[in-house]
């Protein structure tokens, strides 16, 4: 880049302001814009750069591994690439991450959703702003601290419940309980709802104080109840953007890895039950695995990195796509 | 804008400075073993040693290592020793990309990855040294039962799911003494790849193949049980898991109760570092030229010889080792092979290795280049 | 309605008394803890969940029958919305109050001024000071990195992007911000290996810097587009060069923002630890340079502590230690940030 340009740009400001209309538009063409121009699209573009290395280098070493796997890389049920015919396969991990995001949504977005409504509407406005802060506060702890309070002081407080959906739903199979501890799908789900769960609140709250106080007003004269008014004047306008949310909060839940490392009990298998141990998903077992494996059962891993990556920019696209909607639809900011 | 943000900017930037002035490390000074830090470092030669070494691998031999490094880093001032215990494979990983100046493991070199340190070491390939026994441990949690006895069809049943329940007639027929409760056996395996599972599964296949028909190799293959990280979280869910049971170095063990093992001879055998020593001394060298690895015999019946035994190696160079690491290396080495560092093994819960290998091993060290 | 028939008087329906969500919370909490003490039901967890589920029947019941099905359905979503709060506030209150209570024990002078040097992973002693400065270190690079970076690619998008550039990168900046961490460490690994490098704090950094880049330009972008197009419309008319009037005008009304954004991002990454894992090794010993040689981190630390040591109570003191000094450092980092967002709040603002 000609840096020379900056120090040798004349003074930047023509003596008579004549104001030649579509001056403006020219002004792109001088040395100090084209300058600036250069340095914010350099950075635009090295941004792309990255984002292109890192897939190129991904699939470039997905591809070495994958090529040598003696088993299915998308169905087999086991994860072995120390022997002389590696074999590996990412359904596992595939089931785990989709399973684990989908309790963490199930238990987290309802919740969120509660608290926002709370802090925006039922809280008294002396309590809504110092928790608030709370919750913002909670949104950046650091996912090991959640680990290690997860290893150490959830698992064993998850016994009761588990006996307990044992005891009542165990008939289902999905919630039979085995017994020990309770290192499983379902601790890792309650797990990431818990860290998700200030996330979404964060974002749904911005949202639901962005309604137009006019609705609500309308709504109240017209004799609804509180309940109502969120019904027919919250909640509808903020939809897309508790969407929008939630989609954030399941992006990082599929790629939690230390929080799910300390908690799970993981192995190679699909379990029906989700309260008996065992399973994985992608984050955790690169964490796990990569510590032992060679040079190929890195690729192995980096392998299931990228599929990790390909239903992240899914799930990251899908958000992008309603939140662009909702734009064209609220008209801010635009 | 500008002006703020540079002074933000260089507030940071000298009150992070000023934060690195500040701070020393811990030289154990205070802690204990002090005297026995004083004591030894007389013996210790440093020829040279000085700077910071890398290194990484097994887990199994991280206790052992701290030990050392400790003694020596008292003896020796301006040596740092970094070993990580990320793992053999993360190890030899490491060490064949030259990243670090010694690799641990608990298996010995592959052909392949012998032909990938040629690279590193010029002129040289790269060695296993057998350097700390370590009796794997068969740790269990049941409160009132002290001394468990089992034999390996026993123990292969309990780790592949066969047998669920403490109060099992095989375990009662072991132990006609014991009060075995009536709970569910939970045992775990470990969940990342690891030699010290391939060295109990190589036991568990030498000794009844019969009752364990799983595959052998670093990575767990047999069904049922739980899984955690590295011998330390084995050993962490052992500690807090009534009924569970584990394998694991000894040194991990040391808050659990340890099972003793039928192996055929006159009396159970409980791990321990004499057990250990005694059936590595069964053992035979199988690497050709420098190269020291070893064959322990599972199946050893020698009186009070423990067969459930892992020798882990130090991997370096024999020749070609990195110039400005090479004093440190073979310093350290030489240290852990000599007489006090193999004593210090025992106080740590590791066996020595017996005498006519470690004669060689010295031999070996003092040869690197 | 009924009730309004029999009070011609008045405009409003009966409504319950104003203490009576008090006192069915009251009553629910005492018929939970009779019932879990009567059927043994040992964890406390189970009680506060029927004593909700209590709590919202007996309201909804109660309502239904005083003040009728509209009424009630409000007081159900009321009770909801409050059972859900507590139920939420359990979980995160528990996690930092036991954060404080155990991180405490250990936490002194002596802890933050001194390395782990030789202390084994399982003994009592050592400290966290290389940690602190691995982290302070490595995060400090990533911001130089990333901060500048994503400042321009922002005031790219919102003064200039126009065009198809401007829509792939405002696309890939979104996906970016959901790279898994671990992806970006294994990225900058494998970089590492091509070129030959050792593990170092700045491999770290690099990868964490990855990972601030799209959140930085992402808060960037939505303050710059909060300044009123008014002013860019004023400095321009006056003759001022685009990017002079970026410079003088835009970025300084926005600055307060934008230094918000900044210090968000550097709290979200300073708590990464897979990227950390994968690229700096770690290390006992304190390590001032970033740039040659294994370096610690906070959340590495952490992670080592819990999983080196066997279940050591010793450890375990250290991990959660330092977990309260790495919220410490986030949390004045979140206040800072709030603090300048006030400071330099745009008055033209909503």
């Amino acid at each position: 880049m000609d840096t020379t340009q900056i120090t040798d740009a004349p003074p930047p400001s023509p003596r008579p302001p004549v104001l030649v209309p579509g001056r403006a538009a020219r002004a792109a063409t001088r040395p100090g814009d084209r300058v600036f121009l250069g340095l914010a699209r350099g950075s635009g573009i090295f941004l792309l750069l990255v984002m292109a290395a890192i897939a190129v280098f991904l699939t470039w070493r997905a591809a070495a591994a994958i090529s040598e796997d003696e088993g299915n890389f998308l169905t087999t049920f086991e994860w072995n690439t120390a022997g002389t015919e590696p074999v590996f396969g990412i359904a596992v991990l595939a089931y785990g991450t989709v399973v684990s995001s989908v309790i963490a949504m199930l238990i987290a977005v309802p919740i969120a959703v509660a608290i926002a409504l709370f802090l925006t509407h039922y809280a008294p406005r002396r309590l809504s702003g110092p928790i608030a802060y709370v919750i913002d506060l909670l949104a950046a702890v650091p996912s090991i601290v959640y680990g290690l309070w997860g290893a150490l002081i959830l698992v064993p407080h998850m016994n009761g419940l588990f006996g307990w959906l044992d005891d009542y739903l165990g008939w289902t199979g999905v919630f039979d309980w085995e017994g020990g501890p309770a290192r499983s799908m379902l601790t890792v789900g309650i797990l990431l709802a818990v860290m998700i769960l200030p996330i979404i609140t964060n974002v749904s709250r911005e949202v639901f104080r962005q309604v137009p106080r006019m609705h609500e007003e309308a709504a109240l004269a017209l004799g609804a109840t509180r309940w109502e008014v969120i019904r027919m004047a919250v909640l509808p306008f903020g939809r897309s953007g508790v969407i929008s949310a939630s989609m954030l909060g399941l992006g990082r839940a599929l790629g939690e890895t230390m929080a799910v490392a300390t908690v799970l009990s993981p192995d190679f298998l699909i379990h029906g039950s989700l309260l008996n141990p065992g399973g994985g998903t992608f984050a955790q077992n690169i964490a796990s695995k990569f510590g032992e494996a060679d040079e190929f059962g890195r690729d192995a891993l980096i392998a299931s990195g990228l599929v990790l990556f390909v239903i992240t920019l899914l799930v990251n696209g899908a958000a992008r796509a309603i939140i662009a909607r909702r734009k064209e639809y609220s008209g801010a900011n635009a | 804008m500008n002006r703020r943000a540079l002074a933000l900017g260089a507030l940071a930037v000298s009150g992070a400075l000023a934060l690195t002035a500040c701070g020393s490390d811990d030289t154990g000074g205070s802690g204990n073993g002090d005297a026995a830090a004083s004591a030894q470092a007389g013996n210790i030669k440093c020829d040279g040693a000085t700077g910071q070494l890398l290194a990484d691998g097994s887990s199994a031999q991280k206790n052992a290592i701290d030990a050392w490094v400790k003694q020596f880093t008292a003896a020796c001032k301006g040596v740092q020793i970094n070993y990580k215990g990320g793992g053999s494979g993360a190890g030899v990983t490491a060490f064949t990309q030259g990243t670090v100046a010694f690799a641990g493991s608990d298996s010995a070199l592959k052909p392949e990855e012998i032909t990938a340190s040629k690279e590193v070491c010029e002129g040289g390939q790269g060695i296993d040294l057998p350097m700390v026994g370590g009796p794997i441990a068969v740790a269990y949690n049941v409160e009132g039962v002290d001394n468990l006895v089992l034999d390996a069809p026993t123990l292969a049943k309990i780790f592949s799911d066969r047998i669920k329940n403490w109060n099992d007639p095989a375990i009662k027929k072991l132990n006609p003494e014991a009060d075995l409760p009536d709970l569910k056996i939970q045992a775990f395996h470990r969940s990342d790849e690891s030699g010290t599972t391939d060295n109990f599964t190589k036991y568990l296949i030498a000794t009844t193949p019969d009752n364990w028909k799983y595959e052998g190799g670093k990575a767990w293959t047999a069904p049922g049980g739980q899984s955690a990280s590295g011998s330390s979280g084995v050993a962490q869910q052992v500690k807090q898991t009534p009924g569970a049971i584990s394998y694991m170095e000894l040194s991990y063990a040391k808050d659990s109760s340890v099972v003793a093992i039928d192996t055929g001879a006159g009396e159970p055998v409980k791990a321990s570092v004499e057990g250990a020593t005694t059936a590595i001394a069964d053992a035979k060298i199988v690497g050709t030229g420098k190269d020291l690895a070893l064959e322990v015999n599972y199946a050893t019946k020698a009186e009070g010889a423990y067969p459930i035994t892992l020798v882990t190696y130090e991997i370096v160079c024999d020749k070609g080792n990195k110039a400005d690491t090479l004093p440190t290396v073979k310093s350290l080495l030489t240290y852990m092979a000599s007489e006090d560092g193999q004593k210090i093994l025992a106080e740590n819960d590791y066996a020595p290795m017996p005498d006519e290998i470690i004669t060689k091993v010295r031999e070996t060290v003092a040869g690197l280049s | 309605m009924s009730t309004v028939v029999q009070h011609p008087g008045s405009l409003k329906g009966a409504r319950l008394p104003k203490w009576s969500p008090w006192a069915i919370a009251g009553g629910s909490v005492a018929v939970s803890v009779g019932l879990g003490l009567a059927a043994g039901i040992e964890s406390r967890i189970q009680w506060g969940l029927i004593a909700s589920l209590l709590f919202v029947l007996g309201t909804y019941v109660l309502a239904a029958r005083v003040e009728g099905r509209r009424q009630a359905k409000d007081r159900i979503a009321t009770s909801l919305v409050w059972v859900a709060f507590l139920l939420a506030v359990v979980p995160l209150f528990s996690l930092v109050w036991s954060t404080v209570e155990r991180g405490v024990k250990v936490l002194d002078v002596y802890f933050l001024t001194h390395s782990m040097g030789v202390v084994g992973d399982s003994e009592p002693g050592g400290g966290i000071y290389h940690a602190i400065i691995g982290t302070l270190e490595q995060v400090g690079i990533a911001t130089l990195i990333a901060a500048p970076i994503g400042v321009l690619t922002a005031i790219y998008l919102v003064e200039y992007g126009r065009g198809a550039l401007a829509r792939a990168v405002t696309f890939f900046v979104d996906v970016m911000t959901g790279i898994p961490s671990i992806v970006a460490g294994l990225f900058i690994l494998s970089l590492l290996l091509i070129l030959d490098m050792s593990f170092s704090g700045f491999a770290g950094a690099l990868a964490l810097a990855i990972l601030m880049m799209p959140v930085v330009v992402r808060s960037t972008e939505e303050m710059l587009k909060l300044v009123p197009n008014e002013l860019r419309e004023a400095s321009l008319a006056l003759g001022v060069p685009k990017w002079r009037t970026i410079l003088k005008v835009v970025l300084p009304t926005a600055v307060g923002g934008i230094t918000t954004g900044v210090m968000l991002a550097v709290a979200r990454i300073a708590g990464e630890t897979a990227p950390v894992l994968l690229l700096v090794f770690g290390n006992p010993f304190i390590n001032n340079n970033p740039f040659d040689g294994a370096q610690a981190s906070l959340p590495l630390y952490i992670y080592q502590q819990y999983a080196n040591s066997a279940g050591s109570e010793a450890a375990y003191d250290r991990a959660w230690a330092a977990a309260l000094t790495l919220i410490a450092f986030v949390m004045i980092l979140n206040l800072a940030a709030r603090g300048i967002a006030r400071w330099k709040a745009p008055k033209t603002g909503r």
